[in-house]
């Protein structure tokens, strides 16, 4: 997928410092409009206070933020027309439903308008008729559609959602994913989501910024972050990967490496006749195929995803590439 | 570094609570080093006398209180038996008397002329009054009748949080009852406990109403400094203010010190034991009878303030019971000016204390917890401080500091205007606004607010509509805990009234001193109907 030409929502150089020397930045992104971008990265690497900034609770140290060439970098919250769902939905406990979605409806507008775009908005996230109920008697996955249906009534510029299914349990969760993908799409909102799970950033997302230790490592496309990681932290945090260095990424036919070092994905990995030698440790048998651990003859481990009858648990194998990963 | 709009009103609020709460202290301190006053009071053994009278009186108090509330809480928390939830929110009622109003009450029933001496006179055939309510063992009872539900209701709060797996956790490590008991429960209720007993010694200490009415030749501290002040001898009353503050704070830090680790209060979040049935019948019923004996021991007090205060003036004498009962009282007190006044004053004084209270609680809660401003921990501790003074120390503290007119030292006359008894209400209501509203805004999640903004709501839109509902519960028990303090208000009242601003309680004992029980009574009775409801109101969830 070719990048952006024309980008929505600017991030040029945003910079946080905090006080304890932490500093964030700065980052530069472009995010185009109706694009779901996610912010993926371990924890403390600032993607939170990213989204922090966008929404303007945290006030930048430095760059600019803009929408539709407006600059907003300086404009608070209450006036940014920012969308936000928080990680704990922050719904009012004392308002219902209703009066949650209508919470940012307020102002000029008539009581039957208002009610009709509190209607609209349960609506589309498939609520329709909870208004006059309690958010506590709501079940997780249900005010987690509340809170986004709070977000999007007031029709804001961009959507920012923080760890949006983090709330929800395992099994809940690949559903609402997906729901969740289909209400973005059908409003056709910009949209920014934080998250420290990769399956939800490539499930969620049409392109992943990554972060780590407050600096922008790559941002792209699912496949470009898989296939072309940009660094050796990109390549271990986004998907399986083993790791090879010295005479092991030699053999595997990283001659071209600068440093030595070569990463290749377990499914990129086979059983041959040539290649790394090594020992097989352990089978972990998956259905469609099974994952072998081996142990090369310098004890560095590695995985090898395979046919299910490949290898045996003690046979002495050769591993080679068919695709390595190198800089 | 640009000075931020919220430090300067950080600095603001922490200089007008240091204004209100320290610095009269401090005056009060300065003008008690004064050589021959402080010769004084060393060298009277009077003055010795009743400071350790207050030492020891508070201390009796807690084991008293303590003796009768834990063995309730206990029972109410542990067993059921029939009528053990009406019974249970029937024994917290002595709550709602303002210490004055208990004081007299208990002066309509047990004094020697009161309902129950004047039925054993009669039954006996006595010539006199079978006993003297006086002294010690008078402020003790009344002590012990008031303050035992503070015991009762920490102690009960303590055990609905104990985690029963705990207890079948030390059963199924083998320990007996009593191992259980003393090893695992009482380590476990310890805060409670020591809040309980820091709480009943303050209140103790800080008493007035009892010693006041029941004291005679027996003084305690806070009698002694009003009565000190009332002679006119003012460098005297100075060092007993700051002798009694004294012995205040290093009864607090004593105290504070058994408190120990608040972590075990974070641990008990399991299901608490559900209530045992009785199950042998003799033992049931003794239990209920005992529970309704108890309620209406409790009530009696109540009952017997409502009954004077329907007997018109000069209409009991020497019957046992009442020969008239009408609403005359009542009817004077709405419909004469005279009793008219203090009613009013009482509550719009209370009124606005409240308000302010809660107003300058908000701010400071919004400082130090929402803002983390630099001071916040001066500003906490403020709103905290007039807990741990006794309400005698600021009426004397805010009489000395407002008597004066030195502008540039920030002192004002205010002895003698309307402002000053609203003041030191506003003074003891901060501790109990203060706590009630920073707890509440410490649980608010700030997400909430943020919530709000991202929606477009501006600041006052967040704060009224967002901000405000969740700190309600706080703020309703805390106002409701001011409002009554200054309704029922005798301690500072009895230093700082004028006669324009005489409140109820100053009603009450002037109509005491000219023979109007029914009067009085009347007072009370709508004192202690305006708590309950206010109390009620501000309890709910």
């Amino acid at each position: 997928m070719t990048p952006p030409s024309t980008a929505f929502l600017q991030v040029q150089a945003i910079e946080k410092r905090w006080s304890d020397g932490v500093v964030i930045g700065p980052i530069t992104l472009d995010i185009a409009r109706g694009e779901i971008l996610a912010l993926l990265g371990p924890s403390g690497s600032g993607k939170t206070t990213m989204l922090r900034l966008l929404a303007g609770f945290e006030g930048a140290d430095g760059g600019r933020i803009a929408v539709a060439d407006e600059d907003v970098t300086s404009v608070p919250p209450a006036r940014r027309r920012f969308g936000m769902v928080f990680q704990h939905y922050a719904l009012f406990p004392h308002l219902d439903v209703g009066d949650n979605v209508g919470f940012g409806l307020a102002g000029s507008r008539e009581r039957g308008a208002v009610a009709t775009k509190i209607a609209q908005a349960l609506t589309l996230v498939d609520l329709a008729g909870f208004e006059r109920r309690k958010v506590h008697e709501l079940s997780g996955g249900q005010q987690q559609r509340v809170a986004l249906a709070r977000a999007l009534a007031p029709e804001p510029r961009v959507l920012l959602l923080d760890e949006p299914l983090s709330n929800l349990d395992p099994a809940l969760r690949e559903r609402t994913r997906h729901e969740l993908r289909a209400v973005i799409k059908r409003v056709d909102i910009t949209t920014v989501f934080v998250t420290h799970e990769q399956e939800e950033a490539f499930d969620l997302g049409d392109r992943i910024a990554v972060l780590n230790q407050g600096r922008l490592e790559q941002a792209g496309t699912p496949d470009e972050l898989y296939e072309r990681p940009a660094n050796l932290f990109v390549a271990t945090f986004v998907g399986r990967a083993n790791v090879f260095h010295g005479a092991a990424a030699k053999a595997l036919g990283g001659a071209a490496t600068r440093n030595g070092v070569v990463v290749v994905r377990p499914e990129r990995l086979r059983f041959g006749h040539a290649g790394v030698p090594g020992i097989v440790r352990e089978r972990r048998y998956t259905g469609a195929a099974a994952f072998f651990v081996v142990e090369g003859d310098d004890h560095e481990r590695f995985e090898v995803l395979a046919e299910p009858d490949a290898a045996q648990v003690g046979e002495r194998v050769y591993v080679e590439a068919t695709r390595v990963i190198a800089w | 570094m640009r000075l931020r709009r919220v430090d300067l009103v950080a600095a603001l609020v922490t200089l007008l609570l240091a204004w209100l709460v320290v610095y009269p202290i401090l005056i009060v301190a300065g003008e008690a080093s004064n050589g021959a006053a402080i010769h004084a009071f060393l060298s009277r053994p009077g003055e010795w006398a009743a400071l350790w009278a207050s030492v020891w009186i508070s201390l009796v108090s807690v084991i008293l209180a303590a003796a009768i509330g834990i063995p309730l809480a206990f029972l109410f928390e542990w067993f059921d038996f029939p009528g053990r939830k009406t019974l249970g929110a029937l024994i917290a009622l002595p709550v709602v008397l303002p210490p004055l109003v208990g004081v007299i009450a208990f002066l309509f029933l047990y004094g020697e002329s009161g309902f129950i001496a004047r039925a054993i006179q009669a039954a006996l055939h006595l010539d006199n009054a079978p006993w003297r309510l006086q002294g010690a063992a008078a402020i003790l009872l009344v002590h012990a009748y008031s303050m035992y539900v503070y015991f009762y209701l920490f102690m009960r709060a303590g055990l609905a949080k104990l985690d029963v797996s705990m207890l079948e956790a030390a059963q199924a490590l083998g320990a007996d009852r009593r191992t259980t008991l003393w090893r695992v429960i009482v380590p476990l209720l310890r805060p409670s406990l020591i809040g309980a007993a820091i709480l009943t010694f303050m209140t103790a200490l800080g008493s007035f109403s009892a010693p006041y009415i029941f004291g005679g030749g027996f003084r305690v501290m806070t009698t002694q400094i009003v009565a000190t002040k009332l002679n006119g001898d003012r460098p005297l009353a100075m060092v007993e203010t700051v002798a009694l503050a004294v012995v205040a704070i290093a009864g607090l830090l004593i105290l504070r010190r058994t408190e120990g680790d608040d972590i075990l209060v974070a641990l008990g979040k399991g299901i608490a034991p559900r209530p045992r049935p009785i199950r042998r019948t003799g033992v049931r019923w003794l239990a209920t009878g005992a529970g309704w004996g108890l309620a209406v021991l409790l009530l009696l007090p109540h009952l017997t303030l409502i009954l004077v205060s329907l007997v018109p003036y000069g209409a009991w004498t020497t019957e046992i019971l009442p020969p008239v009962i009408n609403l005359d009282n009542y009817r004077r007190l709405f419909s004469e000016a005279e009793r008219l006044r203090p009613m009013w004053n009482s509550f719009w004084m209370a009124g606005v204390s409240t308000l302010l209270a809660v107003a300058l609680a908000i701010v400071g809660g919004w400082l130090v917890v929402r803002r983390r401003v630099a001071w916040r921990r001066a500003i906490e501790g403020l709103l905290a401080l007039p807990w741990a003074l006794p309400g005698t120390v600021f009426a004397i503290a805010l009489a000395t500091t407002f008597s004066v007119r030195a502008p540039l030292a920030l002192r004002f006359v205010l002895v003698g205007t309307v402002v000053l008894l609203p003041l030191a209400y506003l003074v003891r209501a901060l501790p109990l606004t203060g706590r009630g509203i920073l707890a509440s805004y410490r649980q608010l999640d700030p997400a909430l607010e943020e919530a709000a903004a991202s929606l477009g709501a501006g600041r006052w839109r967040t704060f009224a509509r967002v901000t405000l509902p969740q700190l309600r519960p706080g703020l309703a028990a805390g106002a409701s805990l001011a409002f009554v303090a200054g309704l029922g208000d005798i301690v500072a009242s009895i230093v700082l009234y004028t006669f324009e601003t005489r409140p109820v309680s100053i009603e009450i004992l002037s109509s005491l001193r000219l023979d109007e029980t029914g009067v009085a009574a009347a007072f009370g009775v709508v004192l202690m109907l305006v708590s309950a409801i206010v109390l009620s109101v501000g309890a709910r969830r």
